[in-house]
């Protein structure tokens, strides 16, 4: 039955002007436009969440490529020119476009205000700028696909980079505003976290998350201007004959070599302390115990950030440096390998006389430390100066660094992902398929690395495209393994895509943790919290009730 | 035990002096490292088993924290392990360093995308370096272009070759065999194929070897210093190939071989001693500093001579730079000649002492 | 304005924070060319403060007051904001643009001499008088270390001009005038950085 049609003043006394009811969550209301122009980190968290995995997928592709290339000694599906670039983009990709931005961007900008009872972070506009640097960049990266891709290895080492006949300018470019993205962020967390933590929240409540951003935050700030710098020196001795590290002008390419490892050692520790953080919020969320050291977690996260940026010339072992200067680097590598060890040492103690639960979330903590240990124990191998001369630029390093950013970083990364997918989109995976998943990872990751370790040994060098035949076999496991990680990558995906679409509907606390942003609904609403969070217990504190 | 290590771990033959000892403080590493996981593993293993969820352990009241001397303990223990390492490392790399007088010295040029050794001998190869066993062998290299790695895993041996500047390795083989060279620097697109092999042999084969065989007269590319007018096809020793280079490239209308005073430093007791330089600082002039002055003159100016030497790099081939630097070399306990009055700029360059003299007119 | 704040004091406070570590980071930029010429120093040794010579320290000494100068004038007006006087506030930063703008066309004059007697980065050096190395690559540094440095006045610049003709027309308040001050912050780093750069380019020798 059609109402017959009200004029204006009827209309108006029908229906007295009101807002329009508010949308339900932070994921409705408002059309496309809402959300590119959002000044909501949720928001943005939920795009650089599509973005950073779009840069997983193609820095995993190119992995496979790689691998696929590698099952004979010989040419198997491409040209070495295609290998090299192969490589490089693989690097480039997956540590400027995914690992340094992923656990900060997508959970840092989530969950940060609400674990400390904020709105929001202290300067949205700010956070929504970082989102568009980062495409920017990621587009300007990119173009060297199309350029016919770039050769020097995400080291930039000169003067290959400078003379190589590929598109190098683009790639350096495009990291250096890469790097503005990752300034961008560092700022904005560490002002949040002195300035908008809410009634009650003394430094000492602190979620450990919110701890690891912020040793981060100060790592991104300090140390990626200089690698700003030393790439677009590269950029202009390429574009205009501006060479400054040039041999044949009486440069020093392994000046180079410091700037260039001042930024990229700390970036190492960029990549893991976030991980770290998420660790520790699911060890304790999983054994229903507070760390068995709430400070030693806190306090080794700054000390990894600060000696961190002290270790950088262990990189340089093998390229003439003085045996003062070696000794001098490899005792604080030293240094910085006991901090992390002792947050192995304490997540462990957390499950003793807890309460220990095995959903995905937890699964992934126990391959993390599993995982991490090895790949932080073969670090302290390589910082024994004698034994890296071996080890250097072979598949033992490769596997070394693939341990902690594979089974360190992206496990926990996969952690986060199932952790806070409730808080997230407010509705639960399938454990049995994550489950499935999630032991395919391990299993993959595992028989895809550790033969890298002993063709490390047995002295295959990395960034080869052909190699011995001897070194065949390791090589063919080590390409199985890599389709068995792919497989359960993508197992991972489907299940949380069909969890975003049809997964059942989450409580707001479903794993009944204690952290704070598990007080706002699941989703949360665009403020967060309705009205003031007060704080009144800590965030550990599982013999109280929530 | 040491083979069974090795076998395990697949490392290589343990060919040089050092691999042993090497080899030894990689066990100790990675036994340590691996006991360190397997406790983790086991640790981690027992708690989830112990305290698994169920209705008992739901609720319980706080679990105190770690006291400070249980947080410090283990971060101790592990600081004095760790340094532990370090400690024989440095001790090993140190070894590494230092290079032990007395021994052989070869020229090594990388370049995209080969290796190729200059003897003192004057031989030349390329791909393969013959060394004798039970010898100090000394490896002065340099890139031709981009930065290479040299890498003899069977020694456990490895430096960086850099454009511009000469560094060194050295190592000693202990008994006959081939072993692999990689290249282990990314140097472009043949990279995986910069590879060679380290023949060594008995020092009686290599000495057979290296002073038998005559050299072919050079063909119409070979480099200046290894074509003999004449064709006579004997061999010359690289210092004799250096002064005829020295000769025919113009040095010596500024340098001489005896000592006497010219327009440059004198070569007679200059390797191996201190150079006074114009900017008050002074080095020991070694096959670096010298190859550096070729390329580079203007970079170390000797105190007391105007800068007017021009650059040779691009013009010197490596087996020249390899034959001037061993010319220098052996003229380092060289007899100086009394000094003569001074000669202006303008006479012509001085002939060449009749030791050296293969009779070549400059 | 922001209204995720407690208070406007703590947006001030969070603006303030964000700026200085926004200057640290850019401290840290310039930093690394720093070391490069600290690098470069301690190789070539002599020879290199010896280019320093062929600077012109007349106009590299003139630079620095012009500079110091105008952060005076920026200084001057954040004081004229917070007493309220906006209007003279847009004078003074109008002022110090002005020095920037000296600053830039005496840098162009100097550029331009050295272009002339052959001084240029890189692989275009052809400077007869000193045919160094050590020379070639301290006015190499001397060309990226102004070259970012001049980049940034320029930056500086246009964030002056913006704040400064919304004070003209009255945005801002005695109480409210927080971009003003951060962007005479950022001049100051500009200035405190020129400070650095005037004895490593044009007084060591």
């Amino acid at each position: 039955m059609t109402t017959p049609a009200l004029t204006l003043p009827e209309a108006v006394a029908e229906r007295p002007l009101l807002a329009p009811p508010a949308p339900a969550d932070y994921l409705h209301g408002g059309g496309v436009r809402s959300w590119l122009l959002t000044r909501d980190h949720k928001r943005i968290a939920v795009m650089f969440l599509g973005a950073t995995s779009l840069a997983l997928l193609l820095g995993g592709i190119f992995a496979l490529l790689l691998r696929a290339e590698l099952l004979t000694p010989g040419p198997t599906i491409m040209s070495a020119e295609a290998y090299n670039r192969t490589f490089t983009l693989h690097g480039i990709v997956m540590i400027f476009m995914f690992m340094i931005p992923a656990i900060p961007t997508v959970f840092g900008n989530f969950l940060l205000p609400l674990m400390i009872g904020a709105r929001d972070v202290a300067f949205p506009r700010l956070n929504l700028a970082s989102f568009y640097v980062y495409l920017t960049g990621s587009a300007i990266t990119l173009t060297s696909l199309v350029a016919g891709g770039a050769d020097m290895g995400w080291t930039f080492y000169v003067p290959y980079s400078t003379t190589s006949p590929s598109a190098v300018a683009n790639v350096a470019f495009g990291v250096f505003v890469l790097g503005l993205s990752s300034v961008l962020t560092g700022i904005n967390f560490i002002v949040t976290v002195h300035t908008m933590r809410t009634k009650g929240l003394a430094w000492h409540r602190l979620p450990l998350f919110v701890w690891s951003l912020y040793a981060t935050s100060i790592i991104q700030v300090l140390a990626t201007p200089v690698l700003g710098m030393s790439l677009l020196l590269v950029a202009v001795d390429r574009l205009w004959g501006i060479g400054i590290f040039d041999p044949a002008l009486g440069g020093d390419p392994l000046l180079f070599q410091h700037l260039f490892w001042f930024y990229s050692h700390p970036a190492v520790y960029i990549m893991i302390l976030p991980a770290m953080g998420v660790i520790s919020e699911v060890v304790c969320a999983f054994s229903r115990n507070p760390p068995a050291s709430y400070r030693a977690i806190a306090y080794s996260s700054l000390g990894i950030a600060l000696v961190g940026f002290l270790t950088w010339g262990h990189h340089l072992f093998v390229a003439g440096m003085s045996l003062l200067d070696g000794a001098v680097f490899g005792v604080l590598s030293m240094f910085v390998a006991v901090f992390s060890a002792v947050k192995v040492f304490t997540w462990t103690l957390t499950l003793r006389r807890g309460s220990v639960s095995f959903e995905t979330p937890m699964l992934y903590f126990f391959w993390f430390t599993f995982l991490f240990t090895f790949g932080g124990m073969t670090g302290v191998a390589v910082a024994t100066s004698s034994l890296d001369i071996h080890w250097h630029d072979t598949y033992f390093v490769v596997a070394h660094f693939h341990f902690i950013m594979v089974g360190g970083t992206l496990t926990a990364y996969l952690a986060a992902l199932h952790y806070w997918f409730p808080k997230f989109f407010g509705r639960r995976y399938n454990e049995r398929w994550a489950t499935i998943a999630s032991v395919t990872v391990f299993v993959g990751f595992v028989l895809t690395f550790v033969p890298q370790f002993l063709l490390g040994n047995a002295g295959m060098p990395r960034r080869y495209y052909a190699y011995p035949p001897e070194f065949q076999w390791l090589n063919v496991l080590s390409s199985g393994g890599a389709s068995i990680l792919a497989a359960g990558m993508l197992l991972t995906l489907v299940g949380l895509v069909y969890a975003l679409v049809a997964g059942p509907r989450s409580d707001r606390n479903p794993w009944g943790a204690r952290t704070y942003e598990w007080l706002s609904a699941s989703p949360p609403p665009t403020e967060n919290f309705e009205g003031e969070l007060a704080i009144t217990r800590g965030p550990y504190d599982y013999h109280l009730p929530e | 035990m040491n083979e069974l290590f090795r076998r395990l771990l697949f490392l290589p033959p343990q060919a040089s002096g050092f691999a042993r000892d090497f080899d030894a403080l990689h066990y100790a590493v990675i036994t340590a490292s691996m006991l360190g996981i397997f406790a983790v593993g086991l640790a981690l293993a027992w708690f989830s088993f112990r305290y698994r969820r169920s209705p008992q352990n739901a609720v319980r009241p706080p679990r105190p924290p770690l006291t400070r001397a249980q947080e410090l303990t283990p971060a101790f223990g592990l600081l004095v392990l760790f340094v532990g390492f370090w400690c024989v490392g440095v001790r090993q790399f140190a070894l590494m360093q230092r290079v032990p007088a007395g021994g052989l010295l070869v020229y090594v040029t990388a370049k995209q995308w080969m290796w190729s050794f200059d003897y003192a001998n004057g031989d030349r190869t390329n791909e393969t370096l013959y060394v004798p066993t039970g010898r100090t062998v000394e490896l002065a290299m340099t890139s031709r272009d981009v930065i290479h790695s040299f890498y003899v895993p069977a020694f456990r041996i490895k430096k960086d070759v850099i454009p511009g500047r000469t560094t060194s390795v050295w190592f000693s083989a202990l008994r006959p065999g081939t072993y692999p060279i990689f290249c282990a620097e990314y140097c472009g697109l043949d990279h995986s194929g910069m590879r060679g092999r380290v023949v060594a042999l008995t020092p009686s084969e290599f000495a057979e070897r290296f002073e038998r065989t005559p050299r072919a007269p050079g063909g119409a590319d070979t480099p200046l210093a290894e074509r003999e007018p004449g064709g006579h096809g004997e061999l010359t020793s690289l210092a004799a190939r250096g002064a005829r280079v020295a000769a025919a490239r113009g040095c010596l209308r500024c340098h001489t071989l005896d000592g006497t005073p010219h327009l440059a430093p004198t070569w007679a007791r200059l390797y191996g001693h201190e150079v006074p330089l114009a900017n008050g600082s002074t080095v020991v002039a070694d096959a670096a500093y010298l190859t550096e002055s070729m390329m580079d003159p203007l970079a170390k100016v000797h105190r007391g001579f105007t800068p007017i030497m021009p650059t040779y790099r691009g013009i010197l081939t490596p087996a020249e730079t390899a034959a001037l630097v061993e010319l220098i070399r052996s003229l380092a306990d060289a007899p100086l000649a009394p000094p003569a009055p001074l000669v202006s700029a303008g006479t012509p360059p001085l002939p060449l002492p009749a030791a050296l003299d293969g009779g070549v007119a400059p | 304005m922001a209204e995720h704040f407690e208070s406007v004091e703590r947006k001030d406070q969070a603006a303030h924070l964000g700026m200085w570590l926004f200057l640290a980071s850019e401290v840290l930029l310039f930093g690394a060319l720093f070391a490069v010429y600290a690098g470069y120093r301690v190789e070539f040794g002599y020879e290199f403060v010896v280019a320093s010579s062929h600077n012109s320290i007349a106009i590299g000494t003139t630079n620095t007051f012009v500079l110091v100068t105008s952060s005076l004038f920026a200084a001057l007006a954040v004081h004229a904001a917070r007493s309220g006087r906006l209007r003279r506030a847009a004078g003074l930063l109008a002022l110090t643009i002005g020095c920037g703008l000296l600053f830039l066309g005496l840098k162009a004059v100097e550029y331009g001499e050295h272009f002339r007697a052959g001084i240029l980065p890189g692989n275009h050096y052809h400077y007869a008088a000193l045919p160094t190395h050590a020379a070639n690559a301290f006015f190499t540094l001397y060309y990226l270390m102004t070259g970012l440095h001049a980049l940034h006045v320029t930056g500086g610049m246009v964030a002056l001009g913006a704040v400064g003709y919304r004070a003209f027309r009255g945005a801002y308040s005695a109480e409210r005038h927080l971009p003003l001050e951060l962007a005479v912050l950022y001049w100051h780093l500009v200035d405190v950085i020129w400070l650095f750069l005037w004895p490593l380019l044009y007084l060591m020798h």
